[in-house]
């Protein structure tokens, strides 16, 4: 029997599978074929959504950037005739055809159900596996067992910290409470990171079971997933999972016939990114501001409404069942010392593979970025990698090398942080790159201690003076100095990292930071008041289409005239470049002097 | 918590208990500076200021909120800290506007203080400023957003200790701000206006609008004293400049509020400097009042009443004394009544409070005061509230016991006939049909019995008749008591267990509990309950009854009663009364003295022909006011001493002025039994005297010498023939007073009482049976109506109607109707109702709020415009004679 499959994850919705979707019903519907057709998550290829897989005999075809034009074609030659059309498949079976590289190099646990399974109907999950760690830890294991068992992986937090999971389990469980919480954090906020988003989406049971592992682990009967709004079909597809999964038993009381009862309840957040620091999501469940309190007290001892409560980020959770099905050997034999298993990536920016690989601990960057995201878009020059979000650094190609754990990039100034790696090349300006990370911090700041919400905002402006062209080198000195302050200084995890782009870019690129200030250039022709957007009139071909594109109508010109733009009214974002289809516009640097005397005109009161 | 010992800066510090570095630092006498630290406040350790070094620790750490641990080595002053703190205060000072030669805090600024320090004059950093409109949409709190530092004092103050929340931070990032939700008014928020915030902000961000240039800090002369509004007694810090009181403020460390007030002791004195202050004796000539000297007046009263008691006889002159004036006074009142008058006819508003409670608590413990202290509440497992708006009638003690049940895991049951604040912070809320009381006391009773969770050890050996308690209630099973109290069968066994299980229990009640005709039974049966479960004599237990006026605990035990001289000695046991008629040098009185319904009633029926008032005003506070007015009409002779000329004041033939509590010397005593002193601040508008003085002067010229040189002079006295203020000595008062009883001169204070035994030798349980209020609602009359106090205003409202702010916030009653009925009355918040009782009819404004449940309608009494009290019953218990304040029947209609 045929199957066809659809994927419907955030990025398949995104790249128009609900097109894809009725234009297959409608084949199939007209052309009254007998075949399933059905939907299953994100298997990480997000850059050729949207993905539609053929099953038939134990063969499975996947076809990339299915547009409903191509569904006929699939429909006739394929699914009736039987004929593959070779030239569209992306993947064979999961491991030949054109993105096989991306696969190959990967070794899945968290994300071995995405794509493969429909997130919407636990027997899919259930068929591939689901469940069975619970079974059988309630039925073979007893609670300090599974602790055991999770500590002798080696699995540390996958949200960023690193902290030995199994060692916070037995710290929650040791701890002395009326009752206790399991709090699943899916507050992704990282720009940047979408593992967790792709794993609630693509396979939620994974979630739910780790979750209840940990329940069952720590002697706590009440879960809560932290998820953030902005997920929506995250926040549906865990409803529905946990629906099920309640109708299975494995929710509710006596859990699979045992005297063990676990509930989990969802609580949305409402987009702070200050929320995924544990103290200010639990917080926020209790219907406060979210904002971070000091720890100690730690969670594991007073956590949610003052009881012991075990965090655990989504990717943590979801490696628990595999741990507890393979034994905590398998898990801990892959990996590095210090780093066992396997780390989701979110790949994005200049990458011509953008999407989640999942790769053993200590693959270098290079291997990451080269042999499985295929390297830069466009045939450009690799200038950096942006790991670990707006908390974490900018490691150089001389860098390139280094293996990706915990301790390796800490060593280097970034962090692992969730899992981010947004790419980056020449047309990079790494000081642009830093203002809009602390444009991040700033923004996201809760506002309690004092370095984080005036530092990052005084660490700002002074991004912006350098980029804006007229800061001087003590600017330069004040911004580091106040970085490294502001780090030792503040309250939580988001104000001690928050200078991390700015030391890391100094640190590996001080170069461009001195173009800016001494020869007031931008290196990428990237900061606006460094620049001039200049139309070659020799190219124009007096199209109008900048013209009609300009956001701020910084360019004039009638028809069948030579169209010129206004300095003084262009903000810088391109646009014209990017729809000019005669190459006739691009970017210069201005003489230094002239942006000098241009600015000290614009200069804010008071920032002389 | 065994010994530890840390090092900071090279010292050692051992310490018994456990402790934050901030706080071991202190010890040493290291200070570290801190901007988000007050220590009413949980540790915070936002603002960065107090960062210390502590070895083999990643990074810095805040003083305030990281616990001294055993081996610790601090170092608090390094390059590295001072570089550090430099740095926070550097981008503090960033975002400030730096007009500290016009702010208000300037001198008493912390960021001044940390920048003076740290000589910064001016920024490293320069950016965008905050750039602000202040908030001034509220009488009290002038909001400056652009000097907030955002060291969340405020949001935490209102949270952690005034329990409203009325704040939070807004926005985040630069942006962020405190405010209200969606920016709102402070008017519209459950802000209690009680100025703590403003307490504890460290700059210039909150201030006391009243006090806005009314002069520099350094200026300003602090006289410490004590509130004059609820019985409470918080210690004040009036501050005074140029002989007007500019501000008030608490200090931190003294007296039972600890730096906290509410709003009527933070802002109510604009009264003392009313210009409608009574300034010159005034003599009633035509019907008209005019202005007369001290000599005309107190010679016209004098012959007056000499002639009266030459006519009719000393019994058919009265007076009324005041739980307002201080000890000293109505000591000096009760004396003259009785030696220069010669008549038992004495008697003062604690008859419409608390009598119940005197009569009550005495025959069943031995002594009519609160046993425990309000300290003592952080000790308590359970609180039982019945019959206490507690958060607006006694607002610090509101904030203890939240304290307590937030913070410190006590257990709460509200037992209310409203959905009062209270209800809402409780484990159990019930409601009961006001006038229940006995019967759900009885009930809960019946349950402990039941379930065996009495106190048998106890009720052996400390109390006696508890077989008859126990046949008695017997009857009250929860089911009864449901169809009785409208209270669910269950809540009320859950309410018994949590009572009966905590291990240290408390009973709290006010006029709930009293003002019924029933009062006195239902204070027996809070009696009953605590001794069943053996919650007395210990810490965190008693039956704690809170006293509503700033000395109306001092005035009954002044002896401003009929039946008892100064510390409860009883008029009609003939040893008191020979000590007593020795030291007055006359003979006393032996008749049965009057209360005050029943001066009323004799001024009424003409057996009454004199009253001296000082102090009072029945005409607002007593129930039946149509009643109370044709008594003083009826009067021959009327004095009426005041501050204000009184809807009572009215109707005298002479009216006396008096001082307020800034213009005198003296003591109250608060409801925890504190005898505390009261301090001059500002000198007496006018020829205003102090009362005693007055009736030294009247006392003299009607022949019976009382000579006096000071308000210390009277106490002395006063300790030389109370037992219980035996050793109550001016020079021994101090700063926190004294809890009597103190019987010698050596004796610390009873902060608990009954602990080895009762008062009375063994604790008397006494059969309580359940009787319906003397009215209860019928066809004509369907609701009841219940009367009680707002946290704004203050009993008949001579004092705070007379400060602006104060009736900005709640400028008129409303009568709060539940939801049922006034959506059955089709009445909408804002419409007039008309509200008849047997007695009379008023209109006022409806307010329609879930706080009353259906059937059940409430009136503050505070309002002359729609006076309560034209509405109440003034049936009486039988044996304190206290009106039924708390249920009348009444029909409620519309008024267009």
């Amino acid at each position: 029997m045929k199957k066809v499959l659809v994927g419907v994850g955030s990025c398949g919705m995104a790249a128009g599978a609900k097109d894809v979707i009725d234009a297959l019903k409608k084949e199939i519907d007209e052309n009254d074929i007998e075949i399933e057709l059905g939907m299953t998550g994100c298997i990480g290829l997000c850059y050729r959504e949207v993905l539609v897989d053929v099953l038939d005999d134990n063969k499975k075809t996947s076809y990339g950037n299915v547009t409903p034009a191509m569904v006929p074609k699939i429909v006739s030659e394929h699914i009736v005739e039987g004929k593959p059309i070779d030239e569209w498949i992306a993947l064979e079976d999961g491991l030949r055809g054109a993105e096989q590289d991306f696969i190959k190099s990967q070794n899945r646990i968290v994300l071995r159900k995405c794509g493969l399974i429909d997130p919407e109907n636990i027997e899919d999950a259930i068929t591939l596996g689901g469940y069975e760690a619970i079974k059988k830890a309630i039925d073979e294991m007893s609670s300090d067992k599974v602790v055991e068992e999770v500590k002798a992986s080696g699995l540390r937090g996958r949200g960023g910290a690193g902290f030995t999971t199994g060692l916070k389990w037995e710290f929650t469980r040791k701890a002395s409470g009326e009752k206790k919480y399991i709090i699943c954090n899916a507050d992704e906020g990282d720009p940047g990171a979408f593992m967790d988003r792709s794993v609630l989406e693509s396979d939620p049971h994974a979630v739910l079971e780790g979750m209840l592992i940990a329940g069952y682990a720590i002697g706590a009967e009440y879960g809560y997933i932290y998820c953030r709004a902005e997920y929506p079909l995250a926040v549906k597809r865990l409803k529905m999972g946990i629906e099920q999964a309640k109708k299975k038993g494995f929710l509710g009381d006596n859990i699979l016939g045992s005297d063990f009862n676990f509930n989990i309840q969802i609580k949305e957040g409402a987009g702070a990114f200050v929320c995924g620091e544990e103290t200010a999501l639990m917080a926020s469940i209790e219907g406060k501001r979210g904002m971070p309190r000091l720890r100690p007290p730690f969670p594991a001892t007073s956590g949610l409404w003052g009881y012991p409560t075990c965090i655990n980020n989504v990717e943590t959770l979801a490696n628990i069942s595999w741990i507890i099905t393979n034994g905590a050997k398998a898990y801990a034999d892959i990996g590095t010392k210090n780093s066992k298993g396997n780390k989701v990536f979110a790949l994005t920016g200049k990458i011509k593979r953008s999407g989640l690989a999942e790769v053993p601990m200590g693959m270098t960057l290079r291997e990451i970025i080269y042999d499985v995201g295929g390297g830069i878009k466009d045939e450009k020059e690799y200038k950096a990698v942006q790991i670990g979000g707006p908390t974490g650094g900018c490691l150089p190609a001389s860098l390139l090398d280094t293996p990706v754990d915990y301790d390796s990039l800490i060593e280097k100034g970034a962090t692992l942080g969730s899992g981010g790696m947004v790419v980056l090349d020449q047309s990079t300006c790494m000081v642009d790159l830093a203002k809009y990370f602390m444009t991040f911090a700033q923004n996201e700041s809760c506002g309690k201690c004092v370095p984080c919400r005036v530092g990052t905002k005084r660490m700002l402006e002074l991004l912006e003076k350098i980029t804006d062209g007229f800061a001087t080198l003590e600017d330069l000195e004040q911004l580091e100095a106040l970085a490294a302050d502001v780090k030792v200084s503040s309250l939580c995890g988001l104000g001690q990292t928050a200078p991390n782009p700015i030391l890391t870019t100094i640190r590996y690129f001080k170069e461009e930071y001195l173009a800016h200030i001494e020869e007031r250039t931008c290196p990428a022709n990237v900061c606006v008041n460094l620049i001039d957007v200049v139309i070659e009139q020799e190219l124009c071909r007096q199209c109008e289409l900048c013209i009609k594109n300009c956001p701020v109508d910084a360019i004039t010109g009638a028809k069948k005239e030579y169209t010129e733009r206004r300095p003084d009214d262009c903000i810088g974002c391109k646009m014209c470049i990017s729809v000019c289809p005669w190459d006739a516009i691009f970017t210069d640097s201005p003489k230094a002097e002239g942006v000098k005397v241009k600015h000290e005109e614009t200069i804010p009161k008071g920032m002389l | 918590m065994t010994e530890i010992t840390l090092s900071i800066n090279g010292e050692e510090v051992s310490l018994d208990k456990e402790m934050t570095i901030l706080e071991a630092a202190s010890k040493l006498g290291v200070e570290i500076p801190t901007l988000c630290h007050d220590p009413r406040l949980k540790p915070y350790g936002a603002c960065r200021v107090c960062l210390v070094e502590v070895e083999g620790a990643r990074a810095p750490l805040p003083a305030c909120a990281t616990n001294a641990a055993d081996g610790m080595v601090v170092k608090t002053d390094t390059e590295e800290i001072h570089r550090l703190r430099k740095t926070v205060v550097e981008l503090i000072i960033s975002d400030h506007p730096l007009d500290c030669v016009t702010c208000e805090k300037c001198g008493n600024c912390a960021l001044q203080d940390l920048a003076y320090k740290y000589d910064i004059t001016e920024s490293e950093f320069k950016g965008e400023k905050h750039s602000l409109e202040p908030q001034e949409d509220d009488p009290f709190i002038h909001r400056d957003l652009d000097k907030c530092i955002l060291c969340g004092r405020c949001v935490r103050i209102c949270d952690e200790v005034e329990h409203a929340f009325a704040i939070d931070f807004n926005y985040r990032g630069f942006k962020t701000q405190i405010g209200t939700t969606y920016g709102k008014s402070l008017k519209d928020t459950t802000c209690e206006f009680c100025g703590q915030c403003i307490s504890t902000c460290p700059v210039g961000a909150l201030i006391e609008k009243p006090r806005l240039d009314k002069g520099r800090l350094w200026e300003l002369e602090n006289t410490l004293t004590t509130c004059p509004y609820c019985g409470v007694g918080c210690t004040l810090e009036l501050q005074t400049n140029n002989g007007e009181i500019v501000n008030v403020s608490a200090p931190l460390d003294i007296g039972v509020n600890g730096g906290n007030l509410c709003v009527k002791g933070r802002f109510g004195y604009d009264f003392v400097s009313s210009t409608e202050r009574l300034k010159t004796p005034l003599i009633k000539k035509n019907g008209e009042f005019q202005e007369a000297s001290w000599d005309e007046a107190i010679k016209l009263i004098a012959g007056r009443l000499s002639d009266i008691k030459k006519k009719h006889g000393p019994d058919s002159i009265a007076g009324l004394a005041s739980a307002k004036c201080t000890n000293e006074e109505n000591y000096i009142f009760q004396k003259f009544i009785r030696a220069a008058i010669g008549t038992n006819n004495v008697d003062h508003c604690a008859r419409l409070c608390h009598s119940s409670t005197v009569a009550g608590l005495a025959t069943a413990f031995g002594s009519g005061a609160m046993t425990n202290s309000i300290s003592d509440f952080a000790d308590s497992k359970a609180i039982l509230i019945i019959g206490s708006n507690t958060s607006e009638a006694h607002p610090i003690i509101h904030i203890e016991i939240l304290k307590a049940v937030r913070f410190k895991d006590a257990k709460l049951i509200v037992i209310d006939p409203r959905e009062i604040k209270m209800s809402k912070f409780a484990d159990i809320s019930l409601h009961q049909r006001p006038g229940s009381d006995v019967a759900v006391l009885n009930g809960l009773m019946n349950v402990i019995i039941d379930e065996g969770l009495e106190d048998k050890n106890f009720i052996e050996e400390r109390t006696e008749h508890f077989e008859a308690l126990k046949k008695n209630v017997a009857n009250y099973t929860p089911e009864k008591v449901e169809e009785i109290s409208g209270i669910p069968a269950d809540g009320l066994r859950s309410a018994a267990r949590m009572y009966a299980t905590s291990g240290a229990s408390s009973i709290v009640y006010s006029m709930g509990i009293t003002q019924h005709t029933t009062g006195t039974d239902n204070v027996l049966s809070t009696a009953n309950l605590a001794m069943l479960t053996g919650n007395i004599g210990r810490p965190g237990t008693g039956v704690n009854p809170l006293r509503g006026q700033n000395n109306v605990q001092g005035a009954c035990d002044m002896g401003s009663l009929p039946n008892v001289y100064s510390g409860y000695q009883k008029t009609d046991d003939e040893s008191s009364r020979n000590k007593l008629e020795e030291a007055w040098n006359t003979d006393l009185p032996t008749n049965k003295g009057l209360t005050v319904v029943e001066v009323m009633n004799g001024g009424a029926s003409g057996d009454v022909k004199g009253v001296y008032i000082m102090g009072e005003n029945p005409m607002l506070s007593d129930p039946d006011v149509s009643h109370v007015e044709k008594a003083l009409e009826k009067l021959e002779f009327l004095v009426v001493q005041d501050i204000f000329l009184t809807e009572t004041a009215a109707f005298a033939d002479v009216v006396l002025p008096s001082v307020s509590f800034a213009e005198r010397d003296g003591t109250f005593t608060n409801t925890e039994r504190r005898v505390q002193r009261i301090r001059k601040a500002v000198e007496p508008v006018g020829n205003a005297k102090e009362d005693w003085k007055t009736l030294c002067a009247v006392s003299m010229a009607m022949g019976y010498e009382m000579l006096y040189e000071s308000a210390d002079e009277i106490l002395e006295e006063i300790a030389s023939v109370t037992p219980s203020y035996g050793g109550i000595t001016p020079d021994r008062l101090g700063q926190d007073g004294l809890q009597w009883p103190c019987p010698t001169s050596d004796h610390p204070g009873t902060p608990i009482l009954h602990q080895e035994k009762f008062t009375r030798g063994l604790g008397k349980f006494h059969v309580v049976t359940y009787r319906p209020p003397a009215e209860e609602p019928d066809a004509e009359y369907p609701l009841i109506l219940t009367t009680g106090r707002l946290l704004n205003q203050f009993h008949t409202g001579t004092m705070t109607r007379k400060t602006e702010g104060l009736d900005e916030i709640y400028p008129v009653a409303h009568v709060e109707i539940s939801r049922f009925d006034a959506k059955k009355m089709d009445i909408k918040t804002g419409n007039f109702v008309n509200l008849e009782t047997r007695r009379g009819k008023i209109k006022a404004k409806a307010l329609v709020t879930d706080k009353s449940r259906k059937g059940v309608v409430f009136m503050p009494f505070h309002f002359k415009e729609a006076a309560a009290n034209i509405l109440t019953n003034p049936a009486l218990d039988p044996i304190a004679k206290i009106p039924e304040f708390k249920v009348c029947a009444l029909k409620i209609s519309k008024a267009d």
